[in-house]
């Protein structure tokens, strides 16, 4: 199989997460359409690494999960204490500052 | 295999800041919490200073350190140094203990007995110090990568602790959560861009230095589609981080709801250390590009400098007119990258090191001026305050004009820099947009002035506090250099320019 189609699939997925960070009004499900987009980031590293024949790609994806992690620990705590707050966890809610 | 060579000495200013934070970490755990206050400002103002004597023992290197994934050279130096003297000045305002603008235990609901309970028993949270720590590392480590690993890993560290003391204002906490969720969310979308950009730079280029990247940019064109989409994603993160124009919607709200104190050091200090790792990759890694680049960023810093202005002039609360001025100045500094010659380098610097200065110390302003309920942001209760107090509406003043960019304040020096350079270059529309934004701006500017001095003060509970020295000193440094820097700005200008050189390649 062509290395081709894992790009088409690293960027298939990077897009399904955009568009649900466009279109999901939870807060949650937009978070986890972000770490779809650093999922889909991973593979295009992988696959990248395989075709370049270096392991560079490899690294950066190891990388990718810590701070990935690291992502998930501040911005549950974010997204908890809104929930809290709020009874909501909507982003259309949140909506106090503007013009 | 040899072991990788860590060059420790000239990495210091970056190591001394982040252990120091991991240590801050610790007196969190461990010190019992009459002492972690005295504790937590010695260790951060203590590693600041430290980073920022190291960074002046640096002061003549010029080379790539730890296996080529940070350069250290005069431009690094710069921003370094820039980026501690913000870092220590907005530390001064965090610090500051008079205005309670931290939550006493952010993990209390709003409105709660717990919350009360926490605030009557004189609670004060220090978890602020460790984070600013973080993010003052991320900052200083920023602008000094020279890979793409080192330079996510340091967006990173800068963005995480931002995200969360933008939350942690004590009054209006509905406001501030809400900041911290939409620059949580917004950032972390902008950081899976710049991720993925930084896959298809490295598919390109097949190695993630940004050296690599250069000489395969210089030697062979390659597969272009590779490039172009990994440049485009990973210039979108970083115009996020900017908050240049399409990508700036976070920048007001983010600016409002934040403590002004946390305001104060992330206007200063993000936007030093995101235009040092736009300068480094737009001028070295992707220099060979420019003409593929420079009218994207043309177009994007006339349409900032347009948003940023514009809707400024409609804004009725001071920080958020601060927040579009942050973002019309954003526009004006990428004046100073689609110049890419010798004195863009130099000017951006010299803007950087002006701007910080001038906008700490209005955000330091905004934290005097307060009522029974904290401090009063509706511009409209500003009025009269040159009458209520002469000496703060005064420097405010200065301050304003600083950001207009009227001569004998450092802005005009800055401006006529930046400015220049773009001109030097050949690139005219890009400095008449600038001029005339400048014009649109000086408009608002002037008229919170108006506003200061020929209107009548409101019986309204609004005054100004006498700052603690904390504060005090804060604004007398801001002051002091906004006005230094437009007066006798030569020994500045000059020390700037013989250090603005990147690492040869």
């Amino acid at each position: 199989m062509s290395l081709d189609n894992y790009l088409y699939l690293s960027a298939l997925l990077f897009t399904i997460g955009a568009a649900g960070v466009l279109i999901r009004r939870n807060a949650i499900v937009v978070f986890m359409c972000i770490e779809l987009m650093l999922n889909a980031s991973n593979l295009a590293f992988v696959t990248f690494a395989r075709m370049n024949g270096s392991i560079d790609g490899q690294l950066f994806a190891f990388f990718t999960m810590v701070v990935a992690a690291c992502e998930v620990v501040v911005g549950l705590a974010i997204i908890v204490t809104i929930y809290r707050s709020r009874r909501s966890a909507s982003v259309d809610d949140a909506r106090l500052l503007k013009l | 295999m040899p072991t990788p060579k860590i060059e420790y000495g000239i990495l210091a200013p970056v190591l001394v800041v982040l252990a120091a934070a991991v240590l801050a970490v610790l007196v969190e755990a461990f010190v019992s919490r009459r002492y972690r206050y005295v504790v937590q400002t010695t260790l951060s103002f203590a590693a600041i200073a430290l980073g920022l004597f190291t960074v002046i023992l640096n002061k003549d290197v010029s080379g790539r350190f730890a296996e080529g994934s940070v350069a250290v050279d005069g431009v690094t130096i710069v921003l370094q140094g820039t980026i501690l003297i913000f870092a220590l000045l907005g530390l001064l305002l965090i610090a500051e203990r008079g205005f309670q603008s931290f939550t006493a235990q952010a993990s209390t609901l709003p409105g709660s007995a717990d919350e009360q309970r926490a605030l009557a028993s004189g609670l004060q949270q220090t978890e602020v110090f460790p984070l600013t720590l973080f993010a003052v590392g991320g900052a200083l480590l920023f602008p000094a990568a020279n890979d793409l690993i080192t330079l996510f890993v340091a967006l990173e560290v800068l963005s995480l602790p931002l995200y969360l003391m933008a939350g942690l204002s004590q009054r209006r906490r509905l406001l501030s959560q809400e900041a911290g969720l939409k620059y949580f969310l917004l950032g972390a979308f902008s950081s899976a861009f710049f991720l993925f950009g930084s896959a298809f730079l490295y598919g390109y280029a097949g190695t993630t230095t940004f050296d690599g990247i250069k000489l395969q940019i210089t030697t062979s064109p390659g597969n272009d589609l590779f490039l172009l989409v990994g440049l485009a994603m990973l210039t979108v993160g970083l115009l996020f981080k900017v908050s240049a124009a399409p990508f700036h919607s976070w920048t007001p709200d983010v600016y409002q709801g934040a403590p002004t104190p946390i305001t104060a050091f992330m206007a200063a200090v993000t936007k030093v250390a995101a235009f040092g790792a736009f300068l480094r990759i737009f001028y070295t890694t992707i220099g060979g590009m420019v003409w593929t680049w420079r009218p994207i960023i043309i177009a994007i810093s006339i349409l900032t400098m347009a948003i940023g202005t514009i809707i400024a002039i409609a804004q009725k609360d001071v920080k958020r007119v601060l927040a579009y001025s942050a973002i019309a100045h954003s526009g004006f500094l990428l004046t100073g990258i689609v110049a890419f010659n010798k004195s863009g380098v130099g000017a951006t610097l010299l803007y950087l090191l002006t701007y910080g200065f001038t906008t700490l110390g209005t955000f330091a302003i905004v934290t005097l001026v307060r009522d029974a309920g904290g401090e009063v942001t509706d511009l409209n209760r500003w009025s009269g305050l040159g009458k209520r107090s002469p000496l703060i509406a005064g420097i405010f003043t200065l301050f304003l004009l600083a950001l207009a960019g009227i001569p004998l304040t450092s802005g005009f020096v800055g401006k006529f820099a930046i400015f220049s350079a773009a001109y030097e270059s050949g690139n005219i529309s890009v400095v008449i947009a600038g001029v005339l934004a400048s014009a649109v701006a000086a408009f608002f500017y002037i008229r919170i002035v108006v506003l200061m001095y020929f209107n009548d003060p409101q019986e309204d509970g609004t005054s100004v506090v006498i700052p603690s020295p904390v504060t005090a000193i804060t604004i007398g440094v801001c002051a002091v250099a906004t006005l230094v820097l437009g007066v006798f700005p030569q020994p500045v200008i000059n020390a700037v320019n013989s250090l603005a050189m990147f690492v040869a390649g």
